[in-house]
């Protein structure tokens, strides 16, 4: 017969311990009194801010940076305010998000998928972040977008151009302001058609990834919807650095416009490659040989110094743009770094403002709330015009700019000139327009 | 004929960087043994010479004009040139587009300087000690001055021209019969070549025909036997490591026109340059400059449209390729002698 020294008292001990065990992931698990993931406490609420903090794309990540910390800054009250007195939305008044002081943390994106995904996984879940922003590759973008939603937070994408951010990998947790591929081709194309004519035929570098696809897929379905023929498409490897050896072959093709389907560090060096083989110099077809770069970035453009003078692409922001919005944005980042902002600091700096202006409206950080605030929302003064937050595909409709290499800087940020502020309606499509089509938005997921 | 023609010229100046960097690469292994990661970076440090003299040489006073404005809406400051006031501004001018020739001067002290504190502060530590520990430190160096170099000059490419009558291209068709801008080759590019034939032969002079050199080659054949002559060969060696560098540094340097330096460069053709090293031979210097002339055209045809549309891809790995098939047939790689670099 055994022998147990099981009392009553030591049962109840150790069930109170283990229940205490149990319970205890449950209580630090805050989200799950909220019905949402990382819901923040009554005095402050987390940002998490990912972009590339190492890599190629590190200065332009830097610039994001800067454009968040000033929106925080804002946001808490500080400052002169940049764009919140502009904003058509004056639910923001500088006392934080919902009167919870805002604060942030920071991973880097190292504009490698996994390493992005990694450092917002490590946000959300070590950090308590409630919204994911930054970065500066649609690869990234599209990585990280996807673990968001997942994860049940926001995702309010930095740079990102590629159709399918919004298109076959969008989801109910992200959010675009920034412009797509279709749109910088649907706003290149009248441009190029009236500075070089309809009679061209056109010869595409191709960055091989996400990005490269879809704008070539766009820019060429523009151009040769207005008479352009493309003569030969050709994908260059992301790593590539040296371009003579796709450069060399274009003169023989009997292509009179070169497109370059390159962002970055590929793009300056597609670039300096063809202007040092001459292309920009030669006649061909009874016509001056033209180089078109489809996506500017100012900050780029001055890695290719003035081989960028007459070129023409396109941009989602430019700091001379004149309207009261932009303006004050300027003038605050300007005057807190001593130098303009980029389009991808603009990006950054207003998709911050949304997010905060959409959880003030919906009076809750639920992500479903904040969905619903966001989906149709109409504003403006924040820098592009009257915009649309569609409601279809989470994609901001706005005007595009057209943007040429200047021929004259005046400092080394004079870099680009406006040829033409393309209005909305001409830049917008269906929401199932092929070149979006494939995906499913799916249903807002608030986690927890 | 004339897409041939192309590739052969396109192949010659990636070749020439890939031959002066193996060249450096082989030296150092051949003479300390050390397999040195950190080669890349060299050639990086070298670019970046040539930023450092062109912005140097764009150091500016600043003169307020009121009659332009910032982006502020402040007076606008004009930046002038010190050189612009001090020579008038049509010889200013031309001294800053010369700033890559004029930065080879310069890289040259810097790069044999880096090359010794290299060499005596890190390196020589790892002389006995495993090629794996080598790599790693060698390897460690290499990010930690990439690092250096970002946090400097940042991530982004940074433009560094070429003088004014270099740029531009020379139609090599007309001269060869075929018609106008068939066969074009940038003008910088074909000094590159040039450039880079004239440093190999000079390298190869300096180990052949000076008693220095012939102290080095006996170092590599038998550093032993040449210690128990009396020699201090640990000093030629040391030296040797600061030409190497020097090597790198000047590829680097001339190498700026051609790409934007960026951070990144001496990564990007470390790993092919190491391909290159053993492709030619182990130790093989000759094997190491036909190797890198031979992998550097290969590469360029194998970005011709007609051949990547029969092998999509094979413009990435192509070098990788003949590389098995060269092992596979030349274990010891297209110039490697029987013995050496074998124990």
């Amino acid at each position: 017969m055994s022998k147990t020294n099981l009392t009553r008292r030591g049962v109840l001990q150790t069930g109170a311990v283990a229940g205490a065990g149990l319970a205890l992931p449950t209580y630090l698990s805050a989200a799950s009194h909220s019905g949402f993931t990382n819901a923040p406490g009554d005095s402050s609420v987390t940002l998490g801010f990912n972009v590339p903090q190492t890599g190629p794309y590190a200065d332009e990540g830097a610039d994001e940076l800067r454009a968040y910390e000033l929106a925080v800054e804002h946001l808490n009250g500080g400052g002169d305010g940049g764009m919140l007195p502009t904003f058509s939305s004056q639910a923001l008044d500088g006392t934080g998000i919902l009167g919870r002081k805002v604060e942030y943390v920071t991973g880097d994106t190292q504009t490698k998928s996994d390493a992005a995904r990694a450092s917002a996984k490590a946000m959300i879940e070590k950090e308590g972040a409630i919204m994911i922003t930054g970065g500066s590759s649609s690869g990234v973008a599209v990585a990280v977008q996807g673990l968001c939603q997942e994860a049940g937070v926001i995702f309010m994408s930095g740079l990102t151009h590629s159709n399918d951010t919004t298109g076959k990998d969008k989801k109910a947790n992200g959010f675009r302001h920034f412009f797509n591929a279709y749109m910088s081709a649907a706003a290149l194309a009248p441009v190029l058609s009236k500075m070089y004519g309809n009679d061209r035929k056109a010869y595409h570098l191709t960055a091989d990834y996400t990005w490269g696809w879809t704008q070539q897929e766009s820019i060429a379905a523009a151009t040769e919807a207005m008479g352009w023929e493309t003569v030969n498409n050709v994908l260059t490897p992301l790593a590539a650095t040296d371009f003579s050896s796709y450069i060399a072959p274009v003169l023989n093709s009997g292509a009179d416009v070169l497109v370059l389907n390159h962002y970055g560090g590929n793009m300056v060096n597609s670039l300096t490659n063809a202007v040092q083989f001459g292309l920009r110099d030669k006649q061909v077809n009874g016509k001056n040989f033209e180089i078109v770069v489809p996506l500017y970035s100012r900050l780029m453009a001055r890695g290719a110094g003035e081989n960028v003078k007459g070129i023409f692409g396109s941009t989602n922001w430019h700091w001379s743009l004149q309207d009261d919005a932009s303006k004050a944005f300027v003038k605050s980042f300007g005057t807190k770094y001593g130098f303009p902002p980029s389009q991808a600091a603009h990006t950054c700096y207003v998709q911050t403002l949304l997010y905060a202006d959409a959880v003030t409206r919906a009076g809750s950080f639920n992500p479903c709330a904040v969905v619903e605030a966001l989906e149709g929302f109409e504003f403006d003064g924040l820098g592009n015009g009257p915009t649309l937050y569609r409601a279809d595909d989470h994609q901001c409709f706005k005007d595009v700019l057209v943007v040429k290499g200047k021929d004259n800087p005046t400092s080394e940020f004079d870099l680009l000139e406006i040829v033409e502020i393309t209005p909305r309606a001409q830049v917008e499509y269906a929401p199932d327009h092929p070149m979006f089509a494939g995906g499913q938005l799916g249903s807002c997921n608030p986690g927890a | 004929m004339d897409a041939i023609i192309l590739q052969i010229l396109n192949g010659l100046d990636k070749g020439s960087a890939y031959a002066l960097i193996a060249l450096g690469l082989t030296l150092i292994f051949g003479t300390l043994g050390v397999v040195n990661f950190a080669h890349g970076a060299l050639f990086m440090i070298g670019a970046f010479c040539a930023v450092t003299v062109q912005r140097i040489l764009n150091l500016s006073y600043e003169t307020i004009d009121p009659s332009q404005t910032d982006f502020l809406g402040n007076p606008l400051v004009v930046k002038t040139p010190y050189v612009h006031s001090w020579f008038g501004p049509e010889t200013g001018a031309s001294i800053i587009e010369w700033s890559v020739p004029i930065a080879i001067i310069f890289a040259i002290p810097i790069m044999i300087a880096i090359g010794f504190i290299m060499e005596r502060g890190l390196i020589k530590h790892f002389y006995k000690r495993p090629h794996a520990d080598q790599i790693l430190v060698t390897f460690g160096l290499a990010i930690v001055l990439q690092e250096l170099i970002k946090y400097f000059y940042g991530a982004n490419p940074i433009q560094t021209g070429a003088p004014d009558v270099f740029r531009g291209s020379f139609d090599f068709g007309v001269l060869l019969g075929f018609d106008p801008n068939v066969i074009i080759y940038p003008y910088w590019r074909l000094v590159y070549f040039a450039f880079a034939a004239v440093i190999i032969g000079a390298v190869f002079a300096f180990l052949q025909f000076t008693t220095f050199g012939m102290v080095v080659r006996a170092g590599m054949a038998d550093r032993e036997t040449v210690g128990l002559l009396g020699i201090n060969i640990d000093k030629k060696f040391t030296i040797m490591f600061g030409l190497a560098a020097a090597v790198a540094g000047l590829a680097g340097v001339m190498y700026a026109p051609i790409n934007s330096p960026n951070y990144h460069m001496g990564m990007d053709f470390l790993v092919l340059s190491f391909v290159v090293v053993v492709v030619g031979g182990m130790g093989s210097l000759p094997g190491a400059v036909l190797a890198g002339f031979l992998l550097g055209i290969l590469e360029s045809f194998a970005s011709m449209n007609e051949i990547k549309s029969i092998l999509p891809g094979i413009d990435q790995i192509i070098i990788y390729l003949v590389a098995i098939i060269i092992l596979l047939t030349r274990p010891r790689g297209l110039m490697g002698r029987k013995g050496v670099m074998e124990d």
